[in-house]
């Protein structure tokens, strides 16, 4: 980024955690003992992989967060090692599929009935389920790891029902925890992230954005964490508006998108706009299951909250625009009948 | 202002469509296809956010 922030007049302070915020003061409190005076503050300190506890130091154990974490994963991989993937949501999955493409033995194990279940429901999440079983990955549903097992180096997971699996190589996706210790007890309010008001706005001044942030969707009347790509660029953006609105002293507009995310496994893409409930009506629209490329809808209160596609972008970009305009069930599936 | 997409980069993720639709668009045949390869001046900013939002970075302006 070193070309974009060119003769932005911005100061960079790497290497230095921060490590405090006042809020009556208006300073933030970084690792080496000074105090960053500001007049407007951004909080996006994202969030880091939630990791299975007892085993730090366990070697061949990987979160997926670092180049280096991929490098080993596929080093292990390709001499012939198994692996292991505990969590089959966006990281598990996406590991699963690109080690399988490249010919290693791979076991997935996820406590919900479903990869991807929490955020397509688990119905879709069998459509999933049964193109990674294709593709030769041995997966565990509906059951958690119990512990992992080997001596400095790991050598197998043992699961919640009593089964062990081999394992050379062990990859954990299981979620993340956002980073807000350093703001305990400074008056922002903490739940599961940075809680902030429908515009962004966790305090005068301070906004925040991207992983931590969990503000409430007024299109979706839900308080919501959202961790895709797209999102943060939005949010961001979104944020920084708000405080610049609070300087010319207009009012901040509600930040209320449609989430979106793709992910891409084996020769499938995967995307979906909305957020969805394991309860939501779901309804096919375009293609069919069987041919895994296709569209299906989410439905609640006779609103569509979601669509999911698989391998049909074009669709899903449409209907996240239809979506963020208020698209009412009964009209989506009378104008897919129709065309 | 012409805009050009290198086609062995680009996935179809019609993420540049979502931003652009006036110059971006990914058919039923899942390829993206641009329409107009050298749009107005007033389409700038948005084709040049499609650009920056690109996950593959496919997508060039010339001029
Ligand atoms: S955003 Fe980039 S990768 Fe996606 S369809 Fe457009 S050009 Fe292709």
């Amino acid at each position: 980024m070193a070309a974009a922030d060119e003769g932005l007049g911005l100061t960079w302070e790497r290497g230095v955690a921060a490590v405090g915020l006042d809020l009556a003061r208006r300073t933030v409190a970084l690792a080496d003992g000074r105090q960053l005076p500001f007049d407007g503050l951004v909080i996006a300190t994202g969030a880091r992989a939630r990791t299975l506890p007892g085993t730090d130091g366990l070697a061949g154990v990987h979160a997926l967060r670092t180049l280096d974490d991929a490098l080993a994963v596929r080093a292990a991989v390709e001499a012939g090692g198994r692996l292991v993937v505990v969590g089959a949501g966006f990281i598990g999955a996406e590991v699963a599929a690109s080690c399988r493409s490249r010919g290693g033995d791979v076991a997935m194990v996820e406590p919900l009935p479903a990869p991807l279940a929490r955020v397509l429901g688990a119905p879709m999440g069998q459509v999933v389920a049964d193109l990674h079983r294709d593709h030769g990955v041995e997966l565990h549903l509906g059951v958690g790891v119990e512990r992992l097992e080997g001596d400095g180096h790991v050598e197998r997971v043992v699961l919640a029902d009593g089964q062990v699996l081999d394992a050379e190589v062990v990859v954990v996706g299981i979620g993340v925890i956002p980073n807000t210790e350093w703001l305990e007890g400074s008056g922002v309010e903490l739940a599961d992230g940075v809680v902030c008001d429908e515009t962004t706005l966790v305090a005068p001044g301070v906004v925040a954005c991207g992983d931590v942030a969990r503000w409430p969707n007024r299109l979706y009347d839900e308080v919501m964490r959202v961790e895709h790509w797209e999102h943060a660029l939005d949010m961001a953006a979104h944020a920084a508006r708000r405080l610049l609105a609070q300087d010319r002293g207009e009012p901040g507009e509600a930040f209320a998108p449609v989430p979106f995310f793709w992910s891409d496994q084996y020769d499938r893409k995967i995307q979906l706009a909305g957020r969805v409930r394991p309860d939501d009506e779901v309804a096919v629209v375009a293609g069919s299951l069987d041919e895994r490329r296709f569209c299906a809808l989410y439905g609640r209160d006779g609103r569509v909250v979601g669509a999911l596609t698989m391998n049909m972008p074009a669709k899903v970009i449409r209907y996240r625009r239809q979506i963020a305009e208020g698209l009412g069930w009964d009209d989506a599936l009378a104008a897919a009948a129709g065309s | 202002m012409r805009v050009v997409v290198d086609f062995d980069l680009c996935e179809s993720n019609a993420v540049c469509m979502g931003i652009a639709p006036e110059v971006f668009e990914v058919r039923d045949d899942d390829f993206l296809y641009v329409l107009q390869e050298e749009p107005d001046e007033g389409l700038r900013p948005k084709v040049e956010e499609a650009a920056a939002r690109c996950p593959k970075q496919a997508i060039a302006i010339e001029g």
